[in-house]
């Protein structure tokens, strides 16, 4: 019997550090992936031209096709820092009263409410970027047109808050009651004791939150195709219409002749999108790391 | 533990018998271009009523994307509003797949602006300027002094390597804003007044808010609007072109029967119906030879597309 339990205790833990492990493998599969197809392209490409040049005309016939993802790099930088600039005072202050001032029916309320606009299928808010949010800005600033670098931000705004609240209050939460007790104790209102104990104390979760939700913005695909107009030119600020890194790869992979310099760049753009994501995700995780360790 | 066991066992047989399910079901599968899908869909609807055997799946996501699945085996029928390229041919070869054409309707692109733009007629060369962005203002071309915003299809779309090929002959202007349908262009330049977009004529029948222009490939032989059935069939309109099917060599069962359908008196009343225009009879003798039958079968479509002509 025991002989017997020893194998099962052998095969679960061989079973989970399999599962640990696949992640992992999954995860540099990906990214050997992505670098052996879009090392082609740098032969033909300078990589200087490819990152910052600004005409990306793949599939020209009456001139030479370029490969520039300047405007595209731009675009999806543009889309997703102004997403967070609409998301983060509106996430942080909600967390603020989620966890703070919120009465615990409200918050019980509030919660649930939040996790499901998280799951709300981009397709769908891409559609409301189309018929709600398009027209809305069009009439606003008098244009012809509401498919924009704007619209995209504000449909990833709206995207990334769920991840931004969420994680924004479990690190409010985990400042000790002790900073909260002592503020209110030494005559501070319930705002100061916000505005300068608890968000000071929780700063780097909060960072690694908006950290986080950026990661989420910058890889929207669907909503980012359906909503800012796709135009490949060089935007000239956030009222011009533009096409992100995703949108390229989602437009044009379906159809690209395989083994073409074309489907290389395309690997190429998707695995510069990869690094800033992972860029994103890793500075946003040694963030909040050296955050649990000073609150212990 | 027994239970457990009985409880595999049977999750187990569900994906069993899911799997011989899937097997069987013989759908025929149509995927591509946009400007085709809805006629094909209410193709394929009508069609379903009278066999209700078959079952016939229609996606869109442009003729590239069609043509594509058509080469990689993922669907029967390819909608495609340009031809084959040479490249896709030299594909699908290598993969044993032989695609055959079949021209199930006929368009005319038709190009469209706001309805409060006073231009109501254009040359294949303007719209070239237009769209290559050499020309960037209405005034230019005697009209309001408003910028011109470019509306196109994204570079999967049949529509999209039309225009460049045939009416641009040159490449696109970076402004142009690349959108996700027929519909959507539609759309955008009913809001825009200084808007162009170009569609399919069977998007536009219907259509408030926006002008149809009259095109001429050269001024002195005249300007013709797309709505014209009987310039479009003889080509005096003259973005004229065929709206194809792809299919891996010469099609059998259902595949082969729904085409005979599409191509009936019947079906091509449901292309005119939504907009396009009737096979001509030159297509008509084409799209036999692909599908081995002999002309005469067919008599019933010379009948109606001549009834067509006299109509008009």
């Amino acid at each position: 019997m025991a002989k017997h339990n020893n194998f099962k205790e052998k095969l679960i833990h061989g079973l989970f550090l399999f599962n640990g492990l696949f992640v992992v493998i999954v995860l540099i599969g990906i990214f050997i992936l992505l670098i052996a197809k879009s090392v082609p392209v740098f032969k033909e490409v300078p990589i200087k031209e490819f990152l910052f040049k600004a005409t990306w005309n793949p599939t020209a016939t009456f001139v030479t096709p370029s490969y520039g993802m300047g405007s595209m790099l731009v675009s999806t930088l543009m889309v997703s820092i102004g997403a967070l600039i609409i998301a983060i005072p509106l996430g942080i202050g909600t967390a603020a009263y989620l966890s703070d001032i919120a009465s615990p029916r409200v918050r019980e309320i509030a919660k649930p409410v939040i996790e499901i606009l998280a799951g709300i299928p981009s397709v769908v808010i891409g559609f409301l970027g189309i018929v709600l949010v398009g027209p809305i800005i069009s009439k606003l600033f008098k244009l012809p047109n509401g498919l924009n670098a704007l619209n995209g931000s504000i449909l990833l705004a709206v995207m990334a808050l769920p991840t931004i609240i969420s994680l924004a209050e479990d690190a409010l939460k985990s400042v000790p009651l002790s900073f909260k007790e002592a503020s209110l104790a030494l005559g501070a209102t319930h705002w100061q004791t916000i505005i300068k104990v608890k968000i000071p104390a929780a700063i780097s979760g909060i960072v690694a939150a908006c950290m986080l939700g950026m990661g989420r913005a910058i890889g929207e695909t669907m909503t980012v195709l359906m909503a800012t107009g796709c135009s490949i030119a060089m935007p000239h600020g956030f009222l011009s219409s533009v096409q992100t890194i995703t949108s390229t790869i989602a437009i044009e992979l379906g159809e690209v002749p395989y083994n073409t310099i074309h489907y290389y760049a395309l690997f190429a753009i998707g695995l510069v999108l990869f690094v800033i994501t992972f860029i994103v995700n890793m500075v946003s995780d040694i963030i909040l790391h050296r955050y649990q360790k000073v609150i212990k | 533990m027994k239970r457990k066991a009985g409880l595999v066992a049977m999750i187990a047989a569900l994906f069993f018998v899911a799997n011989i399910a899937v097997a069987k079901n013989d759908m025929v599968e149509i995927k591509g271009s946009d400007t085709l899908i809805n006629v094909a869909q209410k193709l394929a609807e009508t069609y379903m009523k009278s066999h209700p055997d078959t079952s016939i799946s229609v996606t869109g996501g442009g003729s590239g994307t069609g043509v594509a699945a058509l080469v990689n085996r993922k669907c029967d029928i390819a909608n495609a509003s340009r031809s084959i390229k040479p490249k896709e041919v030299e594909d699908a070869n290598t993969k044993g797949v032989d695609p055959k054409r079949v021209v199930v309707a006929i368009d005319g692109l038709s190009i469209i602006t706001n309805a409060q733009n006073p231009i109501d007629k254009l040359t294949v060369d303007d719209i070239g300027k237009i769209y290559r962005g050499d020309v960037k203002n209405w005034k230019d071309l005697g009209g309001n002094d408003t910028p011109i915003n470019l509306y196109g299809r994204q570079s999967n779309s049949g529509t999209y390597d039309f225009m460049k090929e045939v009416v641009m002959k040159g490449e696109y202007s970076p402004n142009l804003k690349s959108m996700n349908g027929n519909a959507q262009i539609v759309e955008a330049v009913k809001q825009d007044l200084g808007g162009i977009g170009y569609v399919g004529v069977g998007y536009v029948k219907d259509a408030t808010g926006i002008n149809v222009l009259k095109v001429a490939a050269n001024p002195s032989l005249g300007y013709f609007s797309p709505l014209n059935s009987m310039d479009v069939k003889t080509g005096n309109y003259p973005i004229t072109r065929p709206l194809n099917q792809y299919l891996n060599g010469t099609p059998k069962g259902d595949v082969k029967n729904f085409i005979v359908f599409e191509l009936s008196a019947e079906g091509q009343r449901i292309v005119e119906d939504e907009g396009f225009f009737a096979v001509p009879q030159e297509y008509q003798r084409y799209n036999n030879d692909v599908l081995g039958i002999s002309t005469n079968l067919d008599a019933p479509i010379t009948k109606y597309s001549v009834q067509g002509r006299d109509g008009n």
